[in-house]
């Protein structure tokens, strides 16, 4: 069944949001103490300055380039398309950058910004680790002191991820608070930052926070967009049918879909963490099933209680184990340009063992997900047909988790 | 006129500062909170701040991040702590009560429900931490139809034009946060205190409060010198915590400090 025929997915012109508040339509804007706007009015300032000048893009680029490793390849899973019997099946491997996943893209924009801004002190949060070990590892390139806060409860499930920012030099705080995890991570760096505001500079790992950060990190990951269009019009000859990515905050869904809203031929699909079912409540998909709210800084879907108190989150994949979602990701849902599907952490752990055997391709949990709903999808689609999932990170860090879960003993 | 603005006139009169203590609602439960409310007034409070918990409290430090967590346990919800307020009303229809907490709660009741049943149980003012000027409109007119006062925070890092769009909306009080931080961490310097709210007192005539890490009655008497209102929080709930298994000599703990700032302040003013 070729998809789009009808248009299903709605089509959008001359698409530039936000706008100068850092709104998107309802969602977005800047939901932050009076202790925090100068600061936020400062980087947005400098953000505005610098996205702009060369020198600071010549510089982006040529770290893109010799340290990230960019650009990274797309490649055809042949042999997995062949298995499904559908469309073709093209990965983009943010899995091969420096640090193994698409978050130091942002890392290294924001760091750069850093500097330039006279800050001489890193903050960040992390869930799984990844974006804790792209700010550390980019930290320690430029002589910057770094402080990660990490949810107690991530620290023991990601101690590997742990360990490595303590080589880099970073200073690992665990979280106490709340349901010590990824949300509580991201509450004591803004606790942080509000005291430390002359020094400090707080690199989000995601398209949430206050404005600028969801139009920044965007600016940031859209290199994986604009790369893939190139890379798959060379391969093909023609843009792909449909993009197909992970959503937590939605970073690198963003990163890929943004230089392709425009195109109306493109279906979106973000897919989010259904954890054990969306309709056991023990999940991670606001866009599927929550309702719009504020929280951290924006206005977004969120996973609350009827009194607006936000409840706990569950996902096999700590990247995606977070209660909100990037605002410009509500937006696209609510105008109809992509389309919010989830995924079990029981289908996500069956693509992991596919892709590992079929392509020996060994996917971060995150990415499995979307590489479980792009075999979905592939299925119901003609063998001319393409889609492009974006393999957001690699398996490594999540060896351990899989091993247990399975009862083997490492 | 407002109970907030009555309240200030006739301290201001009287040659008085406000004392302003806030206690998080439902910290242990709500009868606790209620019978607390009375014998803060009772202690020399002149309005009182009723924290709303919240799940994710962004910018209070670990005292009272806990005595939301105890809240909410307790099963204390937005709509918990209008009720409560009605019930401080059946006893006390004179002493302003404000309240203080984060959006979402109130995003999720909505807007105008939010400020409808506020009002009507004799809430004066709302401060909610995470919504600037910036983003209030919509928030302003709904408290403005129910006489609600909308109160905001200014910071040591405020410049003129942050100051500007805060007073052209804020009415009962500006709330001054005394230093770069979290609630009831770190200290201040006195000075830097004064000049700021100097230069705030030029954009406004509205009363100054000031908070953020006013632990004992020297140093709310010094902030009375400089501030209208002094704001406690977190050593107030140093005296709920402290006193865990007793209520009633957490009650006294928190009378007898509100007892000496009250004499403190009055002593200066």
């Amino acid at each position: 069944m070729p998809i789009n025929k009808q248009g299903k997915q709605s089509k959008v012109t001359n698409y530039q949001l936000p706008d100068e508040k850092g709104h998107f339509g309802p969602y977005g804007g800047l939901f932050v103490a009076e202790t925090l706007m100068e600061s936020i009015e400062e980087l947005n300032q400098a953000y505005t300055q610098y996205i702009k000048d060369p020198d600071f893009l010549a510089e982006l680029d040529a770290d893109l380039h010799d340290y990230v490793g960019r650009p990274s390849p797309i490649y055809h899973a042949v042999r997995l398309s062949r298995d499904i019997g559908g469309a073709q099946i093209y990965l983009k491997r943010e899995d091969l950058n420096h640090t193994g996943a698409h978050k130091i893209n942002n890392t290294i924009g924001q760091a750069l910004l850093a500097k330039r801004m006279g800050k001489t002190r890193i903050i960040a949060e992390t869930g799984a680790g990844q974006h804790g070990v792209a700010t550390a590892t980019v930290a320690a390139r430029l002589g910057l002191e770094c402080v990660v806060y990490m949810g107690a409860e991530d620290i023991q499930r990601q101690s590997p991820n742990v360990y490595r920012m303590r080589l880099l030099g970073a200073t690992v705080v665990p979280v106490t608070s709340g349901s010590q995890t990824l949300k509580d991570a991201l509450n004591e760096a803004l606790r942080d930052w509000v005291t430390n505001i002359d020094t400090t500079y707080y690199i989000i790992g995601t398209v949430a926070g206050p404005h600028p950060y969801p139009a920044m990190v965007r600016d940031f990951q859209t290199i994986i967009g604009r790369e893939s269009r190139q890379q798959m019009l060379q391969k093909t000859g023609r843009l792909p049918d449909a993009l197909v990515a992970c959503v937590g905050g939605g970073s690198n869904a963003i990163g890929l879909f943004y230089p392709f809203i425009e195109d109306e031929a493109v279906s979106l699909y973000g897919v989010e963490a259904a954890g054990q079912g969306v309709e056991t409540g023990k999940h991670s998909a606001p866009l599927c099933a929550g309702k719009p709210g504020v929280l951290h800084g924006n206005r977004t879907y969120l996973m609350a209680d009827d009194d607006g108190e936000i409840i706990e989150t569950h996902s096999i994949s700590a990247g995606l184990d977070y209660p909100g979602v990037g605002p410009e990701h509500a937006w696209l849902k609510d105008i109809g340009r992509a389309e919010y599907v989830n995924i079990k952490d029981d289908e996500a752990l069956a693509a992991f063992h596919q892709l590992t055997r079929v392509e020996g391709i060994i996917p971060a949990l995150e990415s499995s997900h979307a590489v479980a709903y792009a075999t979905k999808l592939a299925s119901q689609m003609d063998p001319e047909q393409t889609i492009l999932v974006n393999l957001s990170g690699r398996g490594d860090k999540d060896i351990f988790t899989i091993a247990k879960l399975e009862g083997i003993e490492l | 006129m407002s109970r907030l603005d009555d309240c200030f006139k006739t301290l201001k009169k009287a040659g008085k500062k406000a004392l302003i203590p806030f206690v998080t609602a439902g910290d242990p439960d709500a009868d606790f909170t209620l019978s607390c409310m009375h014998a803060m007034v009772k202690a020399g409070a002149d309005i009182i701040e009723l924290g709303v918990p919240f799940s994710d409290p962004m910018a209070d430090g670990p005292v009272i991040q806990k005595a939301s967590e105890r809240a909410l346990k307790g099963g204390m919800t937005l709509r918990g702590v209008i009720a409560l307020v009605k019930r401080f009303r059946q006893q006390d229809a004179q002493t302003p009560v404000v309240l203080m907490g984060y959006l979402n709660p109130i995003e999720f009741m909505g807007y105008e429900a939010f400020a409808a049943s506020a009002a009507e149980a004799g809430v004066d003012g709302v401060l909610t931490v995470d919504i600037p000027p910036d983003e209030s409109a919509e928030l302003v007119v709904a408290y403005e139809k129910q006489g609600i006062a909308p109160i905001f925070l200014l910071a040591p890092t405020s410049h003129p034009h942050r100051i500007k769009k805060v007073v052209a909306l804020a009415k009962g009080y500006i709330y001054y946060v005394s230093l770069k931080g979290v609630t009831g961490t770190g200290s201040f310097d006195l000075d830097d205190v004064a000049n700021k709210i100097e230069e705030i007192k030029q954009f406004t005539s509205l009363p100054l409060a000031v908070g953020f890490g006013v632990k004992n009655a020297d140093l709310a008497a010094n902030i009375a010198k400089i501030g209208d209102a002094v704001v406690v929080g977190s050593a107030l709930i140093d005296c709920i915590t402290a006193n865990a298994d007793d209520h009633e000599q957490a009650k006294a703990a928190i009378s007898s400090l509100l007892n000496d700032m009250r004499k403190g302040m009055d002593a200066v003013s």
